[in-house]
């Protein structure tokens, strides 16, 4: 039996009168790489926003590890161990890709403002630790020669990798990954497929939207399927694959 | 790698001649100008070291942390008031300063946080007109506090507040050494540089800090910041109350300072011109603010100095009004500024950059 790792029931969310998400219920089991697939507007990205914390559920319940993050905010989900990216890569623009990924330390640091006026021994020994930490996550991503460049100046795929070495620092237990490989070629996605098998193996457990269906049925464990804010399939990639409802979802009735 | 620690100690060698040159020319920069040019000259000078902490408080709240505030010289006058009440006749209560400067600098701190609290969904052009109305409200409390109960004695403000005395030395009488007489701004000069240099290595090192750090990213964007853990709502009270401690100092310096405070003194034009100095020295940036902070406060000065004498020279009488002319041509010096160099006087590398990009595309 798999040890589950998160956990939601009856999840949803309206904006105004739009229901986005529909008695939403999945489980991620630790060390799986878990698929969520589904038409445009079918309520992805909105479950991402609420596993997160920047949405605010309407009702259900959502636990993490054993811990209640129903309504929590998103600083206590992420020392609870969900760090995330974003759709529209949200770097800190003009910081430097070091110092992006050194913000992510903040949740595992300490240093008070007093503190840092009086640069005790403590927190100088931290602040190195901080640096430290953020030079091994470049490197794990590959791409420390590029620390001291300001974040926009970055290249593309180089944006990407940043945003997963800046959640990585948070030491997530599930990381969210919104649509990483969107405008990638097919060797930057190979390239990102092998990052996110290496999380894996190194005991994160990944969630994972994306719209390209092929890289998904070749990554992930599981895979659920959203449309009109509804669950409407879950289940191994081969499975799913055939389920009329998918096919239907995404080519119409006339198909399935 | 040998060559590396050779630039390296360069590099500390040149730091350490130029703190030792900079602090030579403050040493004796008071005994230039007032022997120079006169008392009146180097009170200007001290002034300017009281707006140079008070830019640098602001700097907090607005270049660090992102938060636009136009109320700020109110925790200026609530620094003032408590070392004003807690050390004058008004209620003939006379603290010394080391327990009034660092009270007046909690007390601004805690209404920091009382500004912060009720502001912290908002941002930009809403709160600017949120921490204003703020301002204005504790500047017309002042006023008007002196009824049914007397407290801050309303319009007619504070008299007599004591002046700093150190170890039995009183800042506030001239200092008389083998015969040379020293006006109390010569000690008031130095006391204040003191502090100042304490508010330079308080934000600097803040700002090269976990905490500094924090403040930039939600500056950036405070959703991705949110996201990665930080808790924007302890961050921005932070960003507050240290802002507002550094309002709070120079207001206690400023009642010493001017033994007579009143509402008056802590207008919204006050707010303006404070943050003018960081706008126009370079936001977010410690050596630009400190740089704006004194143009912005000798400037106005010279021009006093200089419009008129230069009117009866060339033109053998008055003909615009010296006062009219002064406001005229520094209000017009600060848009010419802004539009050459909209990035400011001395802008740091990070911000240069981001005005070289948005020229560029």
């Amino acid at each position: 039996m798999a040890h589950a790792l998160l956990k939601i029931e009856g999840i949803n969310k309206r904006f105004g009168g739009l229901h986005a998400l529909n008695n939403v219920a999945l489980t991620i089991n630790k060390g799986e790489i878990y698929g969520l697939i589904g038409p445009n507007g079918a309520g992805k990205t909105t479950l991402f926003n609420v596993l997160t914390g920047l949405y605010q559920p309407d009702e259900g319940s959502f636990t993490f590890d054993g811990q209640d993050l129903f309504r929590a905010k998103p600083h206590i989900v992420v020392e609870t161990g969900i760090a995330r990216t974003f759709q529209n890569i949200r770097l800190f623009a003009e910081m430097t890709a070091l110092e992006n990924v050194m913000v992510g330390r903040h949740i595992r640091s300490k240093a008070n403002a007093l503190g840092a006026i009086l640069r005790d021994k403590k927190t100088m020994a931290e602040e190195k630790a901080i640096e430290a930490k953020a030079w091994e996550l470049l490197a794990y991503v590959g791409i420390t020669d590029v620390a001291y460049e300001r974040a926009r100046n970055l290249s593309y795929g180089h944006q990407r990798r940043l945003e997963i070495a800046r959640a990585l620092a948070t030491e997530p237990k599930l990381l969210a990954l919104d649509e990483p490989a969107a405008g990638m070629n097919p060797s930057e996605t190979e390239d990102l497929k092998a990052l996110m098998e290496k999380i894996r193996h190194d005991g994160v457990t990944v969630l994972l939207i994306e719209h390209d269906v092929k890289l998904m049925m070749g990554l992930c464990d599981r895979i659920a399927v959203l449309d009109y804010g509804k669950k409407i399939a879950e289940g191994v990639p081969d499975v799913v694959r055939k389920d009329p409802k998918v096919i239907e979802a995404y080519l119409g009735a006339a198909h399935a | 790698m040998t060559m590396a620690l050779e630039i390296n100690k360069l590099d500390s060698n040149k730091k350490v001649g130029l703190f030792l040159v900079s602090a030579i020319v403050l040493a004796v920069l008071p005994f230039l100008i007032g022997g120079l040019l006169g008392n009146s000259w180097l009170r200007i000078v001290d002034f300017a070291l009281l707006y140079v902490m008070l830019a640098l408080g602001l700097n907090i709240v607005v270049g660090f942390a992102g938060l636009l505030d136009l109320g700020f010289i109110a925790f200026y006058a609530v620094g003032a008031y408590t070392f004003a009440l807690l050390g004058s006749p008004h209620f003939d209560i006379h603290l010394p300063f080391y327990i009034t400067i660092p009270l007046g600098a909690l007390v601004a701190a805690f209404f920091g946080i009382l500004l912060g609290t009720p502001v912290l969904r908002l941002k930009g052009d809403y709160l600017a007109i949120v921490t204003l109305g703020f301002g204005e409200i504790v500047r017309i409390f002042m006023n008007n506090l002196n009824a049914p109960v007397n407290i801050t004695n309303g319009p007619q403000g504070v008299n007599l507040i004591d002046p700093v005395k150190i170890a039995g030395l009183s800042f506030g009488k001239p200092l008389e050494i083998a015969g040379h007489t020293f006006n109390s701004v010569y000690l008031y000069y130095y006391f204040f540089l003191a502090l100042t240099v304490l508010v330079v290595i308080m934000t600097w090192r803040l700002q090269h800090s976990r905490i500094g750090r924090a403040w930039v990213a939600m500056r950036e964007d405070a959703i991705a910041a949110a996201a990665m853990g930080l808790n924007i709502r302890n961050i921005k009270l932070l960003a507050f109350a240290l802002g507002a401690l550094s309002g709070g100092v120079a207001g206690g310096l400023f009642a010493s300072f001017q033994g007579f405070i009143s509402p008056e003194s802590f207008g919204l034009l006050e707010s303006v011109m404070i943050l003018a100095m960081i706008v126009l020295g370079g936001m977010g940036h410690i050596p630009g603010v400190i740089l704006g902070a004194v143009v912005l406060t000798v400037a106005p000065e010279v021009l006093r100095d200089v419009i008129g004498p230069l009117q009866m020279k060339t033109f053998g009488r008055m003909l615009i009004d010296p006062e009219n002319a002064r406001m005229l041509i520094f209000g017009l010096a600060l848009v010419v500024m802004m539009l050459l160099r909209p990035e400011g006087m001395w802008p740091s590398k990070r911000r240069k950059a981001e005005f070289d990009d948005a020229k560029k595309g």
